[in-house]
């Protein structure tokens, strides 16, 4: 009945039908139902307004272009977080998740890994055609992407304990996104220094992987941590 | 195996909901949990599920596996029926079998429960008896022994009901347990019943 129960996860790869892939699959199908797309528009919109609100300047375009990628991908990843768990909480599902044969941090794991799967992964593969838009040049829109793709799991760990922080409220919508703005400043000032096109970028590429790797580790554990602790 | 609670005390928000709850029910047995709005029926379900902390006293499965988690064992159907809007009743289904680690079969599970016709209507499109009874298919298709039912019978018409009192007999004939809170009358034959009160103030500083 509960076949995986005495598996240990890192020795054997769960089956496609274990609980872990299971919920990956499930808020996957839900995201291509819909809502997945709205992070890439706000990032669309922000992108297209950008040149008429700093005017026909293409020099000085190129030269924010990087940075206003990377805030409208930062603020695109925060906008969906607060469904991230307060579907599940609405609906009851989350019950079922908290009663899965499988430990709460890698369904959570699951869940974050599915949110950045349909809304970070569109905007990184998005960013070069966006900063052609800003008239940044394809090499220094390739480095964005590439720091893009570093840093928006970081962004989705982050938001995931946001999001179960808040998950009991009933108007905690943009609470989540307030709360973790803090923890992710340091995303954006490496994130935007490794994307610079004049710099060599290692340094600050290789802060950002450490600071995605130590939110990827910290994010699983504290959502699920504060998902037990809030629920009622 | 054998569902024990001792003294069970539950406190939600600095407030005691439940204070010395004691029953056990064992493998076949059914228990139903009665008592007016605010008498603590769903906190005791859900602090059997281990969903909330007990304050005081103790919730064991006898004779279950010792390593396994308590929630690996049970089902709890609770006030929501957790049917996502945007899936397929089949794919509704599948997702919460899987995540429960069950193996039975959809369809099989869907016919039983009256829905093998709606397999393939999204979520959205079901009345809430039809999104009960799915949440019934979820007992059928990932098999566990023990039943926590949350008010089982609410949204279900006289058929429904009739099909609820069928699967309980039958997984009590299979050595299944069941703890079912309600206000109403169940189809349930000699099950044992447990009273709660509200706790007063008074009860309170006791």
């Amino acid at each position: 009945m509960q076949r995986n129960r005495h598996v240990p996860w890192l020795q054997t790869l769960p089956p496609m039908t274990s609980p872990i892939a299971a919920l990956l699959l499930r808020d996957l199908a839900l995201a291509r139902g819909g809502g997945a797309g709205l992070g890439l528009v706000f990032f669309l919109l922000v992108v297209t307004l950008t040149p008429f609100a700093v005017g026909p300047d293409l020099a000085l375009l190129e030269r924010i272009g990087p940075a206003i990628l990377w805030l409208g991908a930062l603020l695109a990843t925060l906008l969906g977080l607060d469904r991230l768990m307060q579907a599940d909480h609405e609906d009851g599902s989350l019950d079922l998740i908290h009663l899965a044969p499988a430990p709460l941090e890698l369904m959570v794991g699951a869940k974050i890994l599915a949110h950045w799967l349909t809304t970070g992964l569109p905007l990184v593969a998005a960013t070069p055609l966006f900063g052609a838009m800003l008239g940044v040049a394809p090499a220094a829109t390739l480095k964005v992407a590439l720091a893009l793709l570093i840093g928006t799991p970081a962004i989705a760990c982050l938001g995931a304990i946001g999001a179960a922080l808040t998950v009991g409220l009933r108007k905690g919508g943009l609470l989540a996104p307030v709360m973790i703005l803090p923890l992710a400043i340091p995303v954006l000032i490496f994130g935007v220094a490794a994307s610079d096109p004049a710099g060599d970028g290692f340094g600050p590429m290789g802060v950002l992987a450490g600071l995605a790797l130590g939110y990827a580790a910290l994010g699983p554990f504290a959502a699920a941590a504060a998902l037990r602790l809030l629920r009622d | 195996m054998r569902l024990v609670a001792e003294r069970l005390g539950v406190d939600r928000g600095g407030r005691m909901v439940l204070r010395g709850v004691s029953f056990s029910v064992t493998a076949g047995e059914a228990l139903i949990v009665l008592g007016p709005n605010g008498a603590g029926k769903s906190t005791l379900l859900r602090a059997l599920a281990g969903l909330v902390a007990a304050a005081e006293g103790r919730v064991e499965f006898e004779n279950g596996d010792p390593d396994a988690p308590r929630e690996d064992a049970l089902h709890l159907l609770g006030h929501q029926d957790g049917v996502k809007a945007g899936l397929s009743v089949r794919r509704n289904l599948a997702a919460a079998r899987d995540i429960l680690g069950g193996e039975g079969d959809l369809d099989a599970a869907l016919g039983r429960v009256g829905l093998g016709h709606a397999a393939e209507l999204p979520g959205s499109v079901l009345s809430a008896g039809q999104r009960r009874r799915l949440a019934l298919a979820r007992l059928l298709a990932a098999p566990r022994p023990v039943w926590l039912l949350d008010e089982p019978t609410a949204a279900l018409d006289v058929a429904g009901q009739d099909l609820l009192g069928e699967l309980m007999s039958e997984h009590r004939a299979r050595g299944g347990l069941i703890v079912a809170a309600t206000h109403l009358e169940l189809k349930l034959e000699d099950a044992r019943r447990l009273e709660l009160q509200p706790l007063t103030m008074e009860a309170e500083e006791d």
